[in-house]
């Protein structure tokens, strides 16, 4: 593309070149050298000790994910069916949230979910508490509260990729199948649902990984009995066990199992030519 | 010929207080092939969604093979569509776009592939089996669509201006290509399109309509040569339509002179709407004509000239091989058979003048011709 308009991505790729391929070098840098500054392996190979953290993050993340997928899909489909004025009024419901700062948002689940908080204080006022015998409900510091904060937070970005296909599908596509003989059911299966896989893809990528690397969740609901790998990283650069090394070596390979992971995923969605990796 | 297959009787669409369809009366026969032909908004798109199966009637009813079939569902009727853009699935190749009727309906895969791959030798797709929609040309999308319903053996085929987008050339291919699998197949064929040339030469029926309403049935001669009223004639093909008054059967006066028509059965004097084809019109030299004029404007299109020739105000439409400079007076006779009298309607007076066609030259309209002045002995 030689036409003069090129010109105006200069500046976009500066950007890109000093605040994200930068940073990428200087970890790949950092995960392979030791505080003395000679080549090492040693941040890798120790790392075998987080397997839990490592093995944590992953299986909240993908349980958010799926969680999301059976909530965020039917009400995509729900929306994109109905008619203008319902779309723009659920587009804002799902987007209000959005508005508030995301650790206020999660500051309030814990103030919902603690031992003396708003959902125990009504469990125990109708009488729910004194039937089971217990002083309270164990709902915060659990992984149940870590996953359902990552739902809460990143269900928008489920809901409104798969939207964004479904709204624009074709409905003679719809008709023609119908007019083939096919019933509601097979619509959807044979139909709809191959051609909202892109949708689908970009919205478990746009759920996942940031699922995967939050470190505010399970921190604020997991109450720091669920450590998961974005904890283990801050922990590194900030926290008590100060070593960037080992930091950079353990973000380097979550990098690469995400990638890794979209990568296998876009691969079932090809021929999807919107497809998008993000 | 053949049975009855499809009734709609009184048929009404509404939308909110708008009246798409407006009481629709219509039968089709069993192998016939007919044509919805009318202007975009005429109904004739809400009528075939109606057959499909799309859309309920707002009142009347639709009857196929003599059972009512009002409240079944798309999927469930020996019907198949080819729809306007295609509809074809981009997400499967050509073999399995084909082979999707029967895929739902599970017949076995020797029976799917053996179907799938004799349709495409119809269409003449042949080997393309394995290639993505998406490497399809126009034309050949089209041929995907028509083999994707026909594989399903449907009993009527419907189709929403299968044509509209592929350009002349390949249009006039398939014009011959859909009439020869109709005929080969034996199948119902129900065609709509606005594209009167295309009605006149596939059809066996044609089926005018306008404002949700059926202005004529007919076949495509009928509608051609026997136009019901001043739409019709407008609509199918080029025609000057005139205001005249009928003074006997078979006597109809126009511009004050009177002519000899083959039509009869109108109260004495009664005002009539007259269409005179272009093509029916001889040009003669002034002195012999029934009618004189001035050619205000001459267009070449090949196989004839389009002469615009103004009478006394009214512009002709006149398609002659014989050349007629611009400015020179000619006069015009007509045989009997060359006028077609039509009952008044709605739609007189909208039609059938060509000022439009020349409006640069209005100045020289009002030549010195005085209507009717002398007789040339025309009348009975």
């Amino acid at each position: 593309m030689r036409n003069k308009s090129s010109r105006f991505a200069i500046p976009y790729v500066v950007w890109m070149a000093i605040f994200v391929v930068a940073p990428i070098i200087l970890m790949v840098v950092y995960s392979v050298t030791s505080a003395d500054g000679d080549v090492t392996a040693e941040n890798f190979t120790g790392m075998g000790l987080y397997l839990s953290v490592f093995t944590r993050s992953f299986y909240l993340a993908l349980i958010a994910t799926v969680i999301c997928l059976i909530i965020g899909y039917p009400v995509a489909y729900a929306m994109a069916k109905e008619g203008p004025r319902f779309q723009r009024l659920a587009m804002a419901l799902i987007m209000l949230p959005m508005w508030i700062n995301f650790l206020l948002r999660t500051y309030a689940w814990m103030s919902i979910l603690e031992n003396n908080g708003l959902l125990n204080q009504f469990f125990r006022a109708i009488g729910l508490l004194r039937l089971l015998g217990v002083d309270h409900l164990s709902l915060i510091r659990t992984q149940g509260a870590v996953v359902l904060g990552m739902v809460y937070n990143y269900l928008p970005f489920m809901i409104l990729p798969i939207y964004s296909v479904l709204v624009k599908l074709d409905g003679s596509l719809m008709e023609a199948a119908r007019d083939l003989g096919a019933n509601g059911f097979h619509v959807f299966q044979k139909v709809v649902l191959p051609l909202s896989l892109p949708g689908v893809l970009s919205g478990v990528t746009m759920v996942f990984v940031p699922s995967v690397s939050t470190f505010a969740i399970s921190r604020l609901l997991g109450g720091g009995t669920q450590m998961m790998l974005g904890d283990l990283i801050e922990q590194q650069f900030l926290g008590g066990s100060y070593d960037p090394h080992l930091g950079a070596a353990i973000a380097m390979v979550m990098m690469i199992v995400v990638v890794v992971c979209m990568a296998v995923m876009n691969h079932f969605g090809e021929g999807e030519e919107q497809a998008v990796m993000l | 010929m053949a049975k009855e297959l499809i009734r709609l009787s009184d048929c009404v669409v509404k939308f909110d207080d708008e009246i798409i369809l407006d009481r629709l009366n219509l039968y089709i026969n069993d192998r016939e092939f007919l044509t919805l032909l009318g202007p975009s908004g005429c109904g004739k798109t809400t009528t075939l969604r109606i057959i499909g199966g799309f859309l309920t009637p707002t009142s009347g009813d639709v009857f196929f093979d003599g059972q009512r079939i009002n409240d079944v569902p798309p999927h469930k009727r020996l019907v198949n569509t080819v729809f306007q853009k295609y509809a074809l699935f981009p997400h499967l190749n050509v073999f399995e776009n084909v082979a999707f009727g029967l895929r739902i309906a599970k017949v076995s895969n020797d029976e799917v592939k053996q179907r799938v791959l004799e349709m495409l030798e119809i269409v003449n797709l042949k080997g393309f089996e394995k290639r993505p929609i998406s490497a399809l040309s126009g034309g050949q999308q089209q041929r995907v669509a028509i083999a994707r319903a026909l594989v399903n053996r449907p009993k009527v085929l419907l189709l929403d201006e299968p044509l509209g987008a592929l350009d002349m050339r390949l249009r006039k291919d398939m014009q011959n290509e859909l009439k020869r699998i109709q005929q080969e197949l034996g199948i119902t064929f129900i065609y709509v399109t606005h594209d009167q040339e295309e009605a006149l030469a596939m059809s066996d029926t044609v089926v005018v309509m306008d404002g949700g309403r059926i202005q004529q049935i007919g076949t495509p001669e009928d509608i051609y040569n026997e136009p019901k009223n001043a739409f019709v004639a407008d609509f199918i093909g080029e025609s000057n339509i005139l205001d005249g008054v009928m003074r006997a059967d078979g006597v109809v006066e126009l511009f004050n002179r009177r002519f000899q028509c083959l039509d009869g059965g109108f109260a004495p004097d009664e005002p009539v709407d007259v269409v005179i084809r272009p093509e029916d019109v001889d040009i003669v030299s002034e002195d012999q004509g029934q009618l004189k004029g001035v050619v205000t404007q001459v267009t070449f299109k090949g196989v004839h000239y389009d002469t615009i020739v103004d009478f006394s105000g009214f512009k002709w439409l006149i398609q002659t091989t014989d050349y007629c400079p611009v400015g020179s007076r000619i006069g015009i006779k007509i045989d009997p058979d060359g006028i077609h009298v039509m009952k008044k309607s709605a739609y007189s007076g909208m039609f059938g003048d060509y000022s439009s066609y020349s409006e640069e030259y209005d100045e020289i309209g009002d030549a010195t011709m005085e209507p009717g002045g002398e007789d040339s002995g025309d009348e009975e």
